[in-house]
């Protein structure tokens, strides 16, 4: 029997008190970054960017968005307990870029229309489970408009069917035949295998808020037959290459790559998708999908400097959509899901690199997701006048 | 319609416990704002098959609504009146249908970007509840287990991160028969304060030999109803029309015997087991995510007074499709993802312990199955700590009860 005076001389030190714990947790992501890679901050510093202006420099400009995918909290990321699963964001990227740490998201909390509120600057309000277009232009449909840009120079690929409207809005001037191409690169492999008795199965899940059901597809994506045309992919190449990736977010990198070697677009928006294994509750598989999406996108940052068409012209952005509920928030249950609307499921970050951007540098002062589509207006020179956020003005 | 149109012969369709309910304080429920009532509409017409304890919240919640006076009741509900609802949710049919009509509440909220302002709202409206309210008593003090890592043979990362500030580390447990002694004291605890419904045991893999006065809960004796929903949710994707939130309200009106469960058993627990599958997400795959969320459930609506939860190695992840689709095939299973996903479930299952009344003095253990190391938090028990004492299950349990 242990009695209450064993205690006495056998335990030691613990490696927190409680108050020690709060107080960890409480500190800001800035502070997490500043003690992990003592990059400064960002109010110290002279506002104006160091973008390079001038019509020859927009024009060559290229810009890549990465939304990482399914939103990740601090614990599993920036905070000391969580720095273990982004090692090549802390390590590779972050001291590259200027790191935004209050990116707050004030609309819908569900993938897909938060990624259509990222793309159109505004908070959408359609369905988050219908393959609709967004109510209001994208940044696509800003983008290819005001600098008459061709339809190969913006490209989207995403995730899931539910993400198939994502290229261009329905918004009257705007709209179909003036956003983006789509690639999803499940779809693809789904119409690639089909005929075959091989085992593909383990890539076509469509999402994880809905593993049930996937909305049929009606829009502007991108179809089998272009595969080999504007990829220079061949069926048989394709199924053979999606056999060795381990997961969707894998395939969309490898299609990504393809599009930047023989398209090159301007303007490349990628949406990660892994991490929302957290829907199935499943902690380990969420850390997974945390841990090889900041390897990805440091192969992306990597494969940018070795195209020629983007090395030393590229601005990076990597952000979430959106984060996931805190564990104190007895509304939710933790990580699973992003229901509660709580601050830890609307507050996250973006990273901002390469191309006109300071590097190693922190900025605290809360800016909205709806911010983007704006500030990649400024700084490529197109008008998003419906968009409602306003240009970050440390990056333009 | 509005709640103040209500009349009594509208509730013909509430099973009788809970018609009886309604019509008793139909002046009480009048008064409430079409924002609020069929919320607890949502609660009362499962009033037949819930637990006591959820039963006692709702027989408290409506008496304290009939004790306000109309001015009162306005002051309570000033914020959810201030909520603009649709024609569309005001001509539903919220009467019968409460649990579809929160659904779609919810959806108009997050489109109005009045979310937050609910959200707010309801905490305010839940805190008074409870200020006016003081808590039973209970019994005897809480005591949550959870045993983590069943079949993993080494594991050389740190364990119960999240836990370590709020307990005593114990690296030098003597593991011999320590399921058995564990199952020993939670029976021990049952018989000596019976309380339906008040001592569990929740097995994510095949339930062990206990004493019939604890509840239980199991995955693997649930695996013929998995089968069942499975089934049916393949069938209904077939179906014209079917969407994610229509596949939600179908997944909601299931009752036991769709799935194939027996009539003459414990209804209140046939229920219970029916929504862990249904209404919750990844409980029919994962066997981790299962005994987390049914620990969660156990804890929320039977406030139970013990709980053992014993995680055991989920499948390993496969495709969607095919883990729905119940495709025959060798199960593998992820041995190590398991007892990492159940450290993390552990940690809930003492947060969802925490939220219950009398909390600074409930206590918590968890063991890594088979090994030599656990973790004990209580109100005598120095937080942040380590101890190198040997000490069995059993005298870790005992611990944890000073």
């Amino acid at each position: 029997m242990i009695s209450e005076s064993s205690f006495n001389g056998k335990f030691k030190a613990g490696v927190s008190t409680p108050q020690e714990f709060a107080r960890r947790l409480s500190c800001t992501r800035r502070d997490f970054l500043r003690g992990a890679t003592g990059i400064a901050l960002g109010s110290a510093l002279s506002s104006a960017s160091p973008f390079v202006r001038g019509a020859t420099a927009t024009k060559r400009r290229k810009v890549i968005v990465v939304t990482f995918g399914g939103g990740a909290r601090d614990q599993e990321t920036f905070a000391p307990e969580g720095q273990e699963n982004i090692p090549h964001l802390l390590h590779e990227l972050i001291p590259q870029s200027s790191f935004f740490t209050q990116v707050v998201n004030q609309g819908i909390l569900g993938h897909y229309v938060a990624t259509a509120s990222l793309a159109t600057g505004v908070y959408e309000t359609i369905n988050n489970f219908s393959a609709v277009p967004p109510e209001h232009p994208t940044v696509f449909e800003y983008f290819r408009k005001d600098l008459r840009r061709p339809s190969s120079d913006a490209w989207v690929v995403a995730p899931s069917n539910g993400f198939n409207r994502i290229g261009e809005s329905d918004y009257r001037s705007y709209g179909p035949g003036m956003g983006a191409r789509v690639v999803l690169p499940k779809h693809l492999l789904t119409a690639a295998m089909s005929g075959t008795t091989t085992d593909y199965e383990h890539l076509l899940r469509d999402n994880y808020e809905t593993p049930l059901y996937a909305p049929q597809l009606a829009g502007n994506e991108f179809e089998l037959e272009q595969m080999e045309t504007i990829l220079k992919l061949s069926v048989d190449d394709f199924r053979a290459h999606a056999l060795t990736v381990s997961s969707p977010d894998e395939l969309s990198m490898f299609i990504a790559r393809r599009l930047m070697q023989q398209e090159a677009p301007s303007l490349l928006w990628i949406t990660m998708h892994d991490i929302d294994i957290a829907h199935a509750g499943a902690y380990s598989l969420y850390i997974e999908g945390i841990r090889r999406t900041d390897r990805l996108c440091a192969e992306l940052w990597k494969a940018v400097q070795t195209e020629p068409e983007y090395a030393g012209n590229t601005t990076l952005f990597v952000l979430p959509d959106f984060g996931r509920d805190s564990d104190q928030d007895a509304g939710g249950n933790g990580f699973q899901h992003h229901r509660t609307g709580d601050p830890a499921s609307r507050t996250t970050w973006m990273m901002a690199l390469g191309a006109g951007v300071r590097q190693g540098v922190v900025y605290d002062q809360p800016m909205q997701s709806t911010d983007l589509v704006p500030t990649l207006g400024a700084m490529m020179g197109f008008s998003p006048s419906l968009a409602q956020g306003r240009p970050i003005k440390e990056l333009i | 319609m509005l709640p103040r149109d209500l009349k009594a012969e509208q509730f013909a369709g509430y099973p009788p416990q809970a018609r009886n309910l309604v019509v008793a304080h139909l002046d009480a429920l009048q008064q409430l704002p079409l924002s609020f009532l069929p919320s607890l509409l949502r609660e009362v017409i499962d009033y037949d098959f819930k637990f006591p304890a959820e039963r006692n919240a709702i027989d408290i919640e409506l008496a304290n609504l009939s004790s306000l006076s109309p001015a009162q009741a306005s002051d309570w509900f000033q914020a959810f009146s201030q909520f603009s609802l649709s024609p569309a949710l005001e001509h539903f049919d919220w009467v019968n249908q409460p649990a579809q009509f929160v659904e779609q509440l919810s959806a108009y909220l997050w489109t109005t970007h009045q979310l937050d302002g609910f959200r707010k709202a309801a905490l305010v409206y839940g805190d008074r509840l409870h200020s006016v309210v003081p808590p039973d008593a209970i019994p005897v003090r809480r005591l949550g287990i959870a045993v983590i890592g069943q079949g993993v043979t080494t594991y050389d990362a740190q364990l119960f991160r999240n836990l370590r500030p709020h307990g005593a580390y114990f690296a030098h447990v003597k593991p011999d028969n320590g399921l058995q002694l564990l199952l020993n004291a939670v029976a021990a605890r049952a018989k000596a304060h019976p309380v339906p419904y008040g001592h569990w045991y929740i097995d994510g893999g095949q339930q062990a030999d206990h004493d019939p006065s604890l509840t239980c809960v199991s995955y693997q004796a649930l695996e013929p109803v998995r089968a069942a929903l499975l089934r049916k949710i393949q069938a209904d994707l077939q179906r014209p029309g079917m969407g994610p939130e229509e596949l939600r309200t179908h997944l909601a009106r299931l009752v036991p015997a769709d799935l194939g469960m027996d009539e003459a058993g414990d209804a209140v627990l046939s229920r219970f087991q029916i929504k862990l599958l249904t209404e919750a997400s990844g409980t029919q795959i994962f066997s981790t995510t299962f005994a987390q969320w049914a620990a969660r459930e156990a804890l929320r609506r039977a406030q139970s007074l013990t709980l053992l939860v014993r995680f055991a190695p989920r499948q390993r992840q496969k495709p969607m499709n095919e883990l729905l689709s119940n495709s025959q095939g060798n199960v593998e299973l992820d041995l190590t993802g398991s007892l990492v996903d159940a450290d993390m479930g552990a940690y809930y299952n003492w947060l969802n312990q925490q939220r219950l009344q009398v909390a600074d003095q409930s206590a918590f253990l968890v063991w890594f199955e088979g090994h030599s190391q656990a973790l004990v938090i209580g109100p005598s028990i120095p937080r942040g700590t380590e101890s190198t004492t040997a000490a069995d299950l059993g005298e870790l349990i005992a611990l944890a009860a000073t």
